[in-house]
């Protein structure tokens, strides 16, 4: 499984840091910080579809 | 306060009023209606007022600052005349460019790591406030009104306290809140030593002269290319936290309460299921999001097929774009564990809720405080419960009672 995030798309709602912050961190204005590099470790699988399915501007995107 | 009622709406698609008592009263059947049969209502009203109910319409606009102006974000009968680009409530009310100065200046003080060091006050505020209702109930009352007596004291003692003003001043922010959002444009007589800009305007000297830790002081001390904020900067900035934080953030807690007081399998699934609750707290949001906000357009343009013009308002229903059966399933059912929920509460775009962390904290620890001490509780009479007219939507009250 692969994610990525749109950084331009990104408008800080927190989300994907509060349900997956194993993936995402936040900077200091709120907006998301992606911590892996296109692979999703399998255990994190589950929580990176969360953040996906969860963001309201559509910034995170999975590939299988 | 005496007003003339509202004259009666006939027709929601063509005559809509979001100001009446009768959208208040089932505003989410006039939006389901609509979206199915004219889901972009128009209404002479307030000069001329827009009302989309599908998910992406109330999207699009959000995402369109040049045609979709947010001088105004209030509708009411006259159109603000603060020039841009700061508008009367920065940065709720500027436009781009001027409006990523100003929230990003917002921003490092609602970062959900700021935020997250909040959690002890709300907690203790609502600690505060269920004491006293443990106490009435032991004195012999029967019936408590959970929004008079809990919902809406909690951001009203956080705000106070982040902006380091007294609890006693709640009623004055209650006031200037009703003057706002439920009863906008009535206040046009109001003596001045009444305004919230009066009451605001003294507090920024003070702190202008005497700094303190707090957030009116941290405006103080912030700048814009090495220029301090203006007096007018500041004092909109916290008329916004007062007036857009507290209304808010207490009808969410409210309807949420309301939800749960008629709901006794989600009392449980709550209280046996610790891991259910954020998302919990999402759903809340989506199903009972009380915000609607508000552009002028800010020239001719069609939109949809609808001849929008100049000066006209669109209504932005993010409660009706979290109902839109093209955007969630099941849309209109309250569903505890909702997994994917792009919900829009807290709007969509360049002005998504600055506060949304502090709000969400608030209304989190209302409930889970709530909950841990009154797991069992239900409404005295669902017929009494009101709720509010305008862009804000909660029940203003909410009588309880608990089984004996």
């Amino acid at each position: 499984m692969k994610i990525t995030y749109d950084r331009s798309a990104c408008q800080g709602h927190n989300r994907c840091y509060m349900l997956a912050s194993e993936l995402f961190d936040t900077d200091d204005e709120g907006y998301a910080i992606l911590l892996v590099e296109g692979d999703v470790p399998a255990e994190l699988e589950e929580k990176a579809q969360l953040a996906a399915d969860n963001c309201p501007e559509f910034a995170i995107t999975i590939n299988e | 306060m005496a007003t003339a009622p509202r004259p009666t709406v006939t027709d929601w698609s063509t005559d809509f009023d979001h100001t009446h008592p009768d959208y208040a009263a089932s505003a989410p059947q006039i939006w389901d209606d609509l979206r199915e049969t004219c889901p972009i209502a128009h209404s002479d009203r307030f000069g001329g007022t827009w009302l989309p109910t599908r998910h992406d319409d109330i999207s699009t606009i959000s995402k369109d600052p040049e045609r979709f102006s947010s001088q105004g974000v209030v509708v009411t009968e006259f159109r603000p005349d603060i020039p841009a680009p700061m508008g009367y409530a920065p940065p709720i009310t500027s436009d781009p460019p001027f409006h990523s100065i100003a929230r990003g200046i917002m921003l490092k003080f609602f970062s959900p790591k700021a935020i997250e060091a909040w959690e002890p006050a709300v907690r203790r505020t609502c600690q505060e406030l269920i004491a006293d209702i443990k106490d009435r109930i032991k004195a012999g009352e029967s019936e408590i009104d959970a929004a008079k007596a809990y919902s809406q004291h909690i951001p009203v003692r956080v705000i106070a306290e982040m902006l380091d003003l007294p609890n006693e001043d709640g009623d004055k922010f209650r006031g200037f809140i009703h003057n706002t959002l439920e009863a906008p444009g009535l206040d046009e007589d109001l003596p001045w030593e009444e305004t919230i800009d009066f009451y605001l305007d003294a507090k920024v000297a003070e702190r202008r002269e005497n700094l303190g830790d707090d957030l009116i002081s941290y405006l103080c001390e912030a700048d814009i290319e090495g220029m301090p904020l203006l007096d007018e900067h500041v004092r909109g900035t916290i008329a916004l936290l007062i007036i857009a934080g507290i209304d808010t953030t207490w009808s969410a807690i409210g309807a949420s309460m309301w939800h749960l007081a008629q709901s006794p399998a989600d009392r449980s699934r709550w209280i046996d299921d610790p891991a259910v609750r954020p998302f919990a707290i999402e759903e809340f949001l989506r199903f009972y999001a009380p915000v609607t906000m508000a552009r002028l357009i800010a020239a001719d343009t069609e939109f949809e097929g609808c001849p929008m013009k100049k000066g006209e308002w669109a209504l932005l229903p993010f409660p009706a774009a979290n109902r839109d059966p093209e955007a969630f399933e099941r849309a209109d059912e309250f569903i505890i564990d909702r997994a994917r929920n792009r919900h829009t509460a807290f709007g969509l775009g360049i002005h998504r809720c600055v506060g949304s962390n502090l709000a969400r904290l608030e209304l989190r620890i209302a409930i889970e405080e709530w909950m841990a001490a009154f797991g069992d509780f239900e409404l005295a009479d669902p017929d009494t419960v009101l709720w509010s007219t305008g862009q804000v939507r909660g029940p203003r009250s909410l009588p309880i009672r608990f089984p004996s």
